[in-house]
Order: C-alpha cells, then structure tokens, then sequence
C-alpha cells in the first residue's frame, strides 16, 4: 500500500525534472527540530516519545504540503518499504532500525519528509532536484514557520534551537549537495579537493562507499557548522564551496578532453557495451557504469533523455528497489542478474554514443550558480 | 589502490575513510562497513566528524569525575554525555554548559546563535515572563494588603492566561 504510492506518484529525485544540470543532481536541507521541555527521543522514557509522536505527526500531516501525502509509523512498515524510503533519501538509517514510537510524513512529490523521534524530535528535510538551494530554504523555512505556530520549539536566544547533540545547535540546519565529479575522480584530483573544501569547514563525503573511489563518483557537500552564523550565511558559504568544485570538474573535463580522449571514449563505450550486454552487475559497478553515461550526457555522446534514465539508475539499482521490481523475494547472487537484465532493458533503445569531440561547457551552470548567489 | 587501513574501533580493514578540518583542526577517522554503519556515517543525512569526535574511543574506559554534574530536569549524567555526546533534554544544555561551552567553541563558527528566531517561542517565552512578573506582584501586593492592586494583578493574570491558552489551542 505504502510502496505502492512511493512508486505511483511522480518523484522530486526520480522524475524527469527540467531542473536537471550536468554536476549538481540534487539539493538538500535539513533542519532539526525538538519540542520545549520533553527529553531527546535517545534519553525520553517511552511515554516521552509516544507524546511527542502524537503532537507531532499529526501537526506535520495536516501541513497544506503534506496534502495526500504518506504518513506512517515506522513500526508498521516493512523492512523493504523501509529500505526503500532509506535508498530514496526520505528517512535515515537511524530512523529505519528505530521503530519503536517513530513515524514519517512524506509528502505526495516526495520532495519534503519529517521524521519523527530520529535523534532529534523532528527532522524536516526538502529535497530539490538540481542546485536550488534557494528554493530549497524557502521551502523549508516556511514549513518551519508553520510548524513553529502550533509546536512549542525547544529554543535559546543565545544557542538557538537546542538539539539532541551539541554539533547541531544554532540553526539546526545542514544544507547539501549532490555532486557528480567524474572528471575530479578519473583525474585522481578528488583527495586534494576533498583536503582543500575540509579546511572551509565543509564536509565531503561519498554517497555510495568510501573516500574518494566513491561508486558513481557522487559525492555529498555539506555544511558542518550549524552556530554562529545564520541560515543564508552558511548557505552562501556552502554555495561558493560548490561553485569553485563545478568550475574545478569542468576544468578537469575539458584537460581530459584534450589530452585523453581517446581513453575517455574507451571508458564511456566499454560503459555503454556491459550496460546493454551483462548478465551480472553489482550495484557499485552498476552506480559506476551510470555515471559514465552521465558524464558522456554532459558531452552530448547521448541524447539528454538519456540523463533521466541514468539519475534513476542512481536510485533504482540500490538492492531494495531491485528486490521491490523482482517482486518476488531474490537472494543477492540473483538481485547482480536480476540487475543486469533491468540494465539491458533500459539500455535497449538508448542509442551509440556519438564520438566526435565536444568540449564541455560549463556556462550554463556558472550561469545558475551566480543566479543563486545573487538572488 | 590506497594501503589497507584497520578500523579505529575494531580490527576488521577500514573502508571507509574520513577527513574534516574544522576551524583548522584535522580530524582523520577510518572505520570498517560495519563500524560505519553502527556509527551512522551511511546515512546520506550526512553526519559531522565532530560528533564522532566528542565521544571518546570505545575502548577507552569512562571514568566518573568526582561531583559529576546531573540535569535536575531529565536525570541525564554527565557520565552519559561523556559517553555519547549527546544531551538528554533541552535543559541539559544549561546544566553542562561548563563541559558544552568550551565543546561549541571549537565545534562551530561562534558561540551565539545569529540565525532564524521562531516568533511563536519567543512570544510565548514573553508572556510567561510577564506571568512571572504578575504573580510576583500579586504576592507582594496581598503582603502589604494593598488588595486594590492585588485585585487588579489578578485580572491582569487571568487575561494572559487565557491569551496564553487561545494560543496553545491555535
Ligand atoms: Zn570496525
Ligand atoms: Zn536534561
């Protein structure tokens, strides 16, 4: 029932959005929140959290945004539906092996999700696709407004909104982006970028595994400071972090063009002949194989609808959601066939890629980036 | 390939590989799967070294300071916050401010916070106050039986309550 609405409807990250560009794929931000004088959901007794789950659920539910959404305790979902919603970014890790008085509002686009009794009380969070930060805090900002009218926040003037753990007070807010860095990770440039965005009080982390060979060569920028300044200040900040990574993976693509083509091209073919011919894949593989599509999308080798196949690929691949399309329960060796045969189907109809050479042109998205900036 | 790692908590080979610097202090942390995992370093929610980083080593053994601080308000020990880095209520933060404060300092950009005010809290934190004001007021008042006043701090209290409870019900 549940699932069935996640896959029915249309998908902020899934869908095809025209918000897409080549390196920022999505925009996301959080805020945590927690109700005055009731403990964090970690220390509260259970008749803590059963109060805070009954005031909160139903102040989120009944939110205009939230209009024929899903709203769920997690203690009545299954552990697929619950893998699902984690591989779609809409609950945390920590959410879904916490069932016990915790619950979710998902609205119909899935482009806002609160979890209740996570670490914090509540944790609101606005998914964009694309590099929209601004619309994102709009978003965010005015549902927390409106919550704030019915919900009594823990609140400090001087520590802001008191949280769960003291690396949240403040504003509560942590603001990131998903970027796709081909160039930076073929180039061995990511290590350095990684080094250089940490000292800003950035973080870098891979979305799918480890350091800088992450799979997919997707990685996630967020801030890591949450006092001291305000929400557009460490927006603005992270902001000019992304900016200066996108020109840098430009850079890259264009040194690569000139100097490696031939390798490029290799890459990129080779990705397309096992997308279309494997009877095996893994998921990282699977994650890295898309990604290269992505970035041969970007020099125009594939057609641009193309692009929406691959960013669903980024999501679809993850073991739940090959499980939820087999239908019936598969064990692991059989989800990498499985995998594969859904690869070779997507791939079908996708056409050769075109090998002439085309410079990447990163103007577009300079252009956008200065728009957020100075918007 | 990079040189196989060993977990910092366990012994099994560190995958996942973190650094930060924060306010120009380098924090470096290396976890296996499973470690990562129960840490919550897999939540795409992202997480901050810094949290990590306020715990001590699980292996480290956590000792119980003499005169160790409790909140009044949540029974939550200093001990258990030393443990977890986590707080257990919201008055927690006044309780710990001496161990939080100097944490916060080199956790974030500034001590104060300079971001969003929730209107609705601080109207509501104004009343109380005023409540306060009324009752004490009203004490001191009836003390000095100066019941034309008292009489009309009363009223004055029974006002803001109502106000007070039309917005709760809102
Ligand atoms: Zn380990
Ligand atoms: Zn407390």
């Amino acid at each position: 029932m549940l699932i069935k609405s996640i896959f029915g409807g249309k998908s902020e990250v899934t869908g095809s959005s025209t918000k897409k560009c080549p390196v920022v794929l999505m925009t996301r931000i959080r805020l945590a929140r927690n109700l005055a004088d009731i403990p964090f959901p970690g220390w509260a007794k259970a008749a803590h959290r059963e109060e805070v789950l009954g005031t909160c659920l139903p102040a989120v539910a009944s939110l205009a945004q939230m209009k024929r959404g899903i709203t769920a305790e997690l203690g009545d979902l299954s552990e697929l539906e619950k893998q699902i919603l984690v591989e779609r970014h809409l609950i945390s890790r920590e959410l879904s092996s916490t069932p016990d008085q915790a619950g979710v509002v998902i609205s119909k686009d899935q482009s806002v999700s609160v979890m209740i009794n996570e670490e914090d009380h509540m944790r609101i969070q606005v998914i964009k696709s694309g590099y929209r930060f601004k619309q994102a805090w709009n978003a965010i900002n005015g549902l927390d407004s409106e919550l704030e009218n019915t919900l009594p926040f823990a609140f400090s003037n001087k520590l802001g909104f008191l949280t769960a753990c003291p690396t949240n007070v403040g504003t509560g807010m942590r603001a990131s982006a998903m970027m796709h860095l081909p160039a930076l990770v073929i180039s061995s440039q990511m290590e350095k970028v990684v080094r250089a965005v940490n000292q800003l009080g950035i973080a870098v982390r891979g979305l799918f595994g480890e350091g800088s060979d992450a799979s997919g060569s997707i990685f996630q920028i967020s801030n890591q400071t949450t006092l001291g300044e305000s929400e557009e200040e460490i927006i603005k900040r992270l902001s000019a972090v992304l900016k200066t990574i996108i020109d840098q993976e430009m850079n890259a693509r264009e040194k690569i063009l000139e100097k490696d083509c031939n390798k490029l091209y290799d890459k990129i073919g080779r990705a397309y002949g096992i997308l279309q011919n494997s009877h095996l894949l893994t998921s990282s593989e699977c994650m890295n194989l898309a990604s290269l599509v992505r970035f041969g999308v970007d020099l125009e080798m594939f057609p641009e609808k193309t692009r929406n196949v691959v960013d669903g690929i980024f999501i679809e691949c993850q073991p739940g959601h090959i499980q939820y399309h087999a239908t019936e329960t598969i064990e692991s060796s059989k989800r990498d066939a499985f995998r594969a045969q859904y690869m070779r189907e997507l791939f079908e109809n996708v056409e050769k890629p075109i090998y002439s050479l085309k410079k990447s042109d990163g103007s577009d998205e300079g252009k956008d980036a200065e728009q957020e900036d100075t918007k | 390939m990079a040189k196989p790692l060993k977990c910092d908590l366990c012994d099994s080979q560190a995958t996942v590989h973190l650094t930060q610097i924060v306010n120009n202090q380098i924090h470096k942390i290396d976890l296996c799967e499973s470690c990562a995992e129960a840490k919550g370093i897999t939540d795409p929610n992202g997480y901050s070294l810094a949290d990590l980083l306020v715990k001590p080593p699980a292996n480290e053994e956590v000792s119980e300071p003499a005169g160790s601080l409790v909140c009044s308000k949540c029974g939550y020990t200093q001990r258990e916050f030393k443990k977890t880095g986590r707080v257990g209520c919201p008055s927690c933060y006044e309780a710990f401010s001496g161990l939080i404060r100097p944490a916060l300092e080199t956790m974030h950009k500034g001590e104060n916070h300079r971001g969003k005010v929730p209107l609705k809290a601080m109207e509501r934190r104004s009343y109380e106050d005023r409540l306060n004001e009324l009752e004490l007021d009203l004490k001191t008042a009836i003390e000095e039986e100066q019941y034309e006043d008292a009489a009309k701090f009363r009223d004055e209290i029974i006002e803001l309550k109502k106000s007070l409870a039309a917005q709760e019900i809102e």
